[in-house]
């Protein structure tokens, strides 16, 4: 009988970190994005959110098509996240030459207005040129058959985005590290002016940035609304907001550290459900964010950066 | 100067006592003001059948003539609308139209025993507390969802152990907190699980988890269809097989919509439908001809209101407080809600809400 109960409640435990697990990847997926694009031009590109929603979006109306004439399994998912990739990307490149390229001289609030008003914008785009009302999703991603006895704990689209979560983590640490044009665009991002004396074109470096960090939100708006199974103009923001939270929760500008912060929060998130109260599921989440901050002023694995005078 | 006040105090004393040999029937409400669009369609709904009991010769063979008073939906103003009314001589009330208001002006219209009749006061204690035995309406209250949910789940599904969700929106939380309490009350069912849930979060697979946990046979849910979509996915690829219940909030076709396969066997409240009854049909009819649009909220609930006032009076054959009391509760009337009485509390039997069940992607009610 005890032994029935303690197995139990270690399986509730189980659940719960495979639960946290999963919103947390959900979360850092996201915080990649945001945190790429922070790490080289020190803005916070509020309509990221934005460039999800449209991912999720493009992706929504191809599978449709797609099904429509008779195409079903993994080509309408690939060919839904391919072309969704690219118009995000076209999103986020034209959204840095419109909004954010002119005011890179301005005082700093100035572009944190214009993300803001690029958000808003988007999301009101999309809400009169598609709809106000929530859309389903269909599940692009199979349950795949060898995981059935594992399902009640964790899906296959969840176990997807654990691990696109992970492999995104690593191929941006190596581009980044290991690349010219990684190497291209930490240049620009410690000096501007040095990069480019040294021969960097450092607009086609940061739209390159641009580009990735959409493909990125692109990436995440698919995989994670075949997960949830419905969208509509509004999910980027309160995904955003959580994204954004991560990031900084792990050092924003790094990208180990938006991984981890993602995942620290989700498992926050989790465990506070299921042991104490989802009444203060958020409550818990920003007291630890707090707390972090309080001792880590810069995240968990974010350098402290010597102000340049 | 004395004269020409002498003049004004007759005059308005004429004014004010109404006539004698008719039957003065209040309407009271937010005629003005940010609410005025609830109010109004009562007035209207009131002008609408006046004028068909007239037609047909009035109530005890007296005319029936409407009083109308704006309140604004402020309690600091019902009371002198109450008053106004009183002193026009008005026999039966039908208003207020909000909760507040109605409450401010009952305690006038008890004192002088006078009937009143909300369309649209939703407010439980209105009814439930006992001290207005003068007050009538012919909408659910607040809580009736709840009640209908709890009866339904404890009566008809016979389950034991209920977990209770709601949204922490002021919808969803006062749904969920009537129907823990009717749980509670009951002593049939236990409150296994008592949460609110993030609306707009990513997934709750954690309070999935925790319903599971909790061994529940059935959720009641407060709150509206996209947590409740993303919730009932979520059970069933757990394989949960819980029974779930919910409220209007849900039974919305969006839901089925987003939820797909997995929304069905669901459980949710609605407004009974009235849409096909011929008299609302003729309601509708008069109303598009008279005022050349569509009726706005509550026209059906004021509209059977006055009814049930104006036959209560013609049926008790006289305007005193005590008979016309008597036969609202015991007469029924036909209206276009459907056959309604009131039962000792005010509220009026058979009107509020049906329980559906989403059966082959459609919300098929539950007899």
């Amino acid at each position: 009988m005890i032994i029935e109960s303690v197995s139990e409640d270690i399986l509730y435990f189980i659940e719960l970190l495979l639960g946290g697990l999963t919103r947390g990847s959900i979360y850092a997926l996201i915080a990649l994005g945001y945190t790429m694009v922070y790490g080289i031009i020190e803005l916070i590109n509020f309509a990221h959110g934005e460039i999800y929603m449209l991912g999720a979006f493009t992706a929504l109306i191809i599978s449709g098509i797609m099904t429509m004439n008779g195409y079903a399994g993994m080509s309408v998912f690939f060919t839904a996240m391919l072309v969704a990739v690219i118009y995000s990307s076209a999103y986020g490149y034209t959204l840095e030459k419109i909004a954010y390229q002119p005011l890179r001289n301005a005082p700093r609030l100035s572009p944190l207005i214009s993300a803001i008003g690029m958000s808003i914008f988007l999301q009101n785009y999309v809400m009169l040129a598609q709809t106000s009302d929530f859309m389903p999703f269909p599940s692009l991603l199979p349950d795949f058959k060898c995981l059935a006895w594992i399902d009640y704990m964790i899906g296959g689209p969840e176990l997807v985005i654990l691990m696109t979560t992970v492999i995104v983590m690593i191929c941006l640490t190596i581009l980044i590290k290991y690349t010219r044009i990684g190497k291209a665009m930490r240049a620009t991002a410690q000096d501007k002016k040095m990069a480019m004396l040294v021969g960097i074109d450092i607009n086609r470096m940061i739209s390159a940035t641009f580009v990735i960090g959409s493909a990125l939100a692109a990436i995440a708006g698919v995989l994670i609304a075949s997960h949830i199974g419905q969208i509509n103009f509004y999910i980027g923001f309160i995904a955003g907001i959580k994204a954004f939270t991560a990031a900084v929760l792990g050092g924003i500008g790094s990208i180990p550290g938006a991984v981890l912060g993602g995942l620290v929060l989700g498992l926050t998130e989790s465990f506070a459900t299921g042991y104490v109260s989802s009444d203060y599921e958020d409550v818990f989440a920003f007291a630890l964010l707090v707390l972090i901050l309080i001792v880590r002023p810069s995240g968990l694995v974010g350098k402290t950066t010597l102000q340049k005078v | 100067m004395k004269n020409v006040m002498t003049v004004l105090v007759c005059f308005v004393l004429t004014l004010s006592t109404g006539y004698a040999d008719t039957i003065n029937l209040g309407v009271a409400g937010a005629h003005s003001g940010d609410l005025a669009s609830y109010g109004l369609p009562s007035v209207k709904a009131a002008e609408l059948v006046v004028e068909m009991i007239n037609a047909r010769g009035g109530v005890l063979g007296k005319k029936v003539v409407i009083w109308a008073e704006d309140d604004s939906c402020k309690p600091e103003m019902a009371t002198n609308t109450a008053t106004r009314l009183v002193s026009k001589g008005v026999h039966v009330v039908m208003g207020h139209i909000c909760s507040g208001a109605t409450k401010a002006a009952l305690g006038i219209y008890k004192d002088m025993k006078i009937v009143t009749m909300s369309p649209s006061a939703t407010n439980p204690d209105l009814t439930q507390s006992g001290d207005y035995p003068n007050f009538y309406r012919t909408i659910a209250s607040d809580d009736a969802q709840a009640r209908l949910e709890v009866d339904f789940a404890l009566n008809t599904l016979k389950v034991k152990k209920i977990a209770v969700i709601h949204d922490k929106g002021d919808y969803g939380k006062g749904l969920a907190e009537y129907a823990r309490r009717f749980i509670q009350d009951s002593g049939k069912a236990n409150v296994v699980l008592y949460e609110g849930i993030t609306p707009g979060a990513v997934d709750y697979s954690a309070v999935i988890r925790k319903i599971k946990r909790s061994k529940a046979q059935a959720v009641i849910f407060g709150g509206y269809h996209p947590e409740a979509s993303k919730l009932i996915s979520g059970m069933r690829k757990k394989r949960m097989d819980t029974i779930f219940i919910s409220d209007d909030g849900v039974k919305d076709d969006t839901f089925i919509k987003v939820a797909k396969k997995y929304a069905e066997g669901v459980y949710a409240t609605g407004p009974k439908d009235v849409s096909k009854h011929p008299m609302t049909q003729k309601a509708t009819k008069d109303h598009q001809k008279k005022y050349g649009k569509d009726p706005g909220a509550f026209f059906l609930n004021a509209y059977s209101a006055t009814l049930a006032l104006l036959n209560a009076i013609e049926k008790s054959g006289t305007t005193k407080y005590e008979p016309i009391r008597k036969a609202l509760e015991t007469e029924y009337v036909e209206t276009p809600l459907g056959q309604i009485r009131f039962d000792r509390q005010g509220d009026a039997v058979g009107v509020g809400f049906s329980m559906y069940q989403v059966q082959n992607g459609q919300y098929v009610e539950v007899k």
